[in-house]
């Protein structure tokens, strides 16, 4: 993971110094409300409809366990004894005091983490792959890059007033698990034929109001122009990206009203006037970043045994078996493997954490994993060096502290914003929908036998939730102060990515648990062995799922 | 006098800035003295201008560092506008008219940025800084300027970005 050194300690005092002053004139009266607000969001903080939200980077989805028990106790002493795990990796805290925020952040900075750009109009945090340096299908290690990224974009002097957001996903492996083609920048790790890194370039991906799916900009950049490229896109978007209207302000629009030709060349022609500059990586530098990311010392496991023994155990306990099954992945080194503790029990808001759960995390990262953590888009927490004979014991200690629900990938791992019950731009409410929908799956042989499904909650048209790229995605929409909810099909966000299709008219909330629960059994009466329901709806197509819905009506 | 930050000191501002002309009327007379002309004007009565070295060219955000291009360096000032401070082309302008077209006189920023800017926009070339606020404390604003002292970037303060220099 990567270590602090003392430039970067000296950039984060000065950041959070920068800040305190800040707030204290906002207090004073010095600041205008209206130019406090970015000031405030540029380090994170939201004012929501209850109370203020925190929202704390985690950098690619990356944590020690000391930065986790840091992030217990700022819970349990700021705020009410829990955080939420955001839709891109990062720790939101709701109910922070502003006249404490500069404390926290202060408390943060001393474990090398932050709020910086975390929100606002300035590129964000980069996400990456939970699996990153881990995963079997892993072509490159993406950290390095995100790191090299993450400096680059800190702080950047040009691009801290862009149109809108920007958010940049970076992937290394064959399988997308950082969704990039639904980014403002994604970065899809690439080997030329004399196997040399590189990026293939996607920009103008995105969610919300208009989600689009991202162009190919680049089919291989070579890895030293990284940070050249992303610069020329960056002042190509800051120059020409629309802002008179903030619905119409991200890249993704600049794109389509160009057009991905017409940009690329706008992009090209900037970028030869900043390749080979001093931007351009050195060898050193990129070496440098790696440097972080080694291998953990891993043991020399004999792998059979290893996996013998997990058997053993497996056909003793029927709930471990079903939990190696869903919760525990591949590891490429053999004798280990990669588990993801569900935040997604039933009546828990999805990605909901609380204090002494961070500090268990803590334990057993430190325990089971080599002190480090990751957070997932999925908003769940994955343990990513578990050594095979200590699978068992990590269950049973997840189990009682209520991260073993055996989920993972199934329709009760649903993704899920805050919506209507903290966030001021949610139409409707998505925690009480996602609980709904888990009571009306709680049989969890049928919910293994359904097979991978990602349903994803967004309570507003932004789509923080992301529900466009849901197999099933559910949209809160108001309708004259009634809150309904719209149901799409057919999205995806992985290398096959796709939006969803809207199936109809909305429906009241009461109504969702059938709905969703009608939609599956289509599924499952129209699938074909081995097929997954985004394969089936891929196949027969809207019409039999609409026809189940909406029987009643016509 | 109105005052303004300048190369981190406060110093009186000599200059006056014309405002942009109605429509497409770019003929107006330009006063003698220190006047600081909208671009169309600059473009407008290049020929008769360029003889006098007490003018100065500002460009609103929408004008691109490219329409005054290599013009820039023979004038004594350049000025970028913001017509709101949430409006951050002119940190881009900024760049490109120091790293690219060679301007090296008193880049001035005007109009509605603010004093939470000063740092980046003078790591972006900006030297002046012109409040549209008479009552603006500049001696407070100074401390702004330097809100950080080390950088990850290069940008026209730091030519080396941090990986090229760190240890």
């Amino acid at each position: 993971m990567y270590i602090y050194d003392e430039y970067d300690h000296t950039i984060l005092r000065q950041r959070v110094a920068q800040f305190r002053d800040q707030t204290e004139r906002f207090l004073a009266g010095e600041i205008k409300p209206e130019e406090f607000l970015p000031l405030r969001l540029q380090n994170g903080l939201y004012i929501q409809r209850l109370a203020p939200m925190l929202r704390i980077n985690v950098p690619y989805g990356m944590l020690n366990s000391t930065q986790l028990r840091r992030l217990a106790h700022i819970a349990r002493h700021y705020d009410k004894g829990y955080c939420h795990v955001s839709t891109r990796q990062n720790i939101q805290f709701n109910w922070p005091d502003l006249t404490e925020v500069p404390d926290i952040l202060q408390e943060l900075a001393e474990v090398q983490m932050h709020g910086t750009q975390s929100s606002g109009n300035c590129i964000r945090n980069t996400t990456s792959d939970q699996f990153a340096g881990v995963a079997e299908d892993e072509i490159v290690d993406p950290r390095p890059y995100c790191e090299i990224i993450r400096q680059w974009s800190t702080f950047h002097p040009e691009f801290a007033f862009l149109p809108r957001k920007f958010k940049i996903a970076v992937t290394g492996s064959q399988q997308d698990r950082a969704a990039v083609q639904v980014h403002d920048i994604g970065l899809q790790i690439v080997l030329n034929d004399a196997g040399e890194v590189g990026f293939k370039v996607y920009v103008g991906g995105g969610l919300g109001r208009t989600p689009v799916i991202g162009s190919v900009i680049r089919e291989y950049l070579p890895q030293e122009h990284l940070l050249t490229y992303l610069e020329a896109i960056l002042r190509v978007y800051n120059l020409f990206g629309r802002r008179d209207n903030k619905f119409k302000a991200r890249i993704k629009i600049l794109v389509r009203a160009l057009t991905p030709e017409v940009f690329t060349e706008k992009v090209e022609a900037e970028w030869a006037h900043l390749k080979d500059s001093n931007n351009t990586l050195t060898q050193a530098e990129i070496d440098r970043a790696k440097s972080f990311f080694t291998e953990p010392p891993y043991e020399s496991i004999d792998a059979a045994a290893a996996q013998a023994e997990v058997d053993a155990l497996a056909a003793e306990h029927l709930a471990f078996s079903k939990w190696l099954q869903r919760n525990v992945r591949g590891h490429r080194v053999p004798g280990y493997a990669a588990v993801t503790l569900s935040l997604k029990p039933t009546g828990v808001a999805p990605g909901d954490v609380t204090d002494s759960q961070l500090e268990i995390i803590a334990n057993l990262a430190d325990e089971f994993s080599f002190s480090e953590a990751r957070t997932t888009h999925e908003q769940n927490i994955v343990l990513a060096d578990v050594k095979k004979t200590e699978l068992f014991a990590l269950w049973q200690k997840a189990k009682a502290a209520g991260f073993a629900t055996p989920n993972i990938g199934t329709i009760t791992d649903i993704i899920c914003c805050p919506g209507g019950d903290f966030c001021s731009l949610a139409n409707a409410k998505s925690i009480p929908i996602a609980e709904s929908i888990q009571r009306q799956f709680a049989d969890m042989d049928y919910v293994y036998d359904l097979g991978d499904i990602d349903l994803n909650i967004s309570g507003c048209m932004n789509a923080c939730g992301h529900h466009h790229v849901g197999h099933i995605g559910i949209l809160g929409v108001d309708k004259k102060g009634e809150e309904f909810y719209q149901v799409q099909l057919g999205g995806s966000a992985s290398n096959d990515a796709s939006l969803g299709d809207v199936l109809g008219p909305s429906f009241s909330a009461d109504d969702m648990p059938s709905v969703i629960q009608k939609l599956v059994d289509v599924f499952v009466e129209n699938r074909t062995e081995e097929e997954l329901f985004i394969d089936t709806y891929r196949r027969i197509g809207a019409t039999p799922f609409k026809e189940r819905v909406y029987a009643k009506a016509s | 006098m109105p005052k303004l930050v300048k190369d981190g000191a406060i110093v009186e501002d000599t200059w006056t800035l014309l405002p942009k002309p109605e429509g497409e009327a770019t003929d107006a007379a330009v006063p003698t003295g220190h006047v600081i002309v909208p671009l169309s004007v600059w473009l407008a009565q290049k020929a008769q201008l360029q003889s006098r070295t007490d003018i100065g060219v500002w460009l609103d955000s929408d004008e691109t560092a490219d329409l005054l291009g290599e013009d820039a360096q023979s004038l004594p000032l350049v000025a970028v506008n913001f017509p709101t401070f949430m409006d951050g082309r002119a940190f881009s302008t900024a760049r490109l008219l120091r790293e690219r077209f060679g301007f090296t006189g008193e880049l001035r920023a005007v109009g509605h940025f603010i004093r939470d800017q000063l740092c980046y926009l003078r790591r972006c070339g900006v030297n002046a800084f012109a409040f549209s606020n008479p009552e603006t404390d500049l001696q407070a604003a100074l401390k702004s300027l330097n809100d950080f002292t080390e950088y990850y970037q290069a940008s026209v303060d730091q030519p080396l970005p941090l990986f090229r220099r760190r240890a």
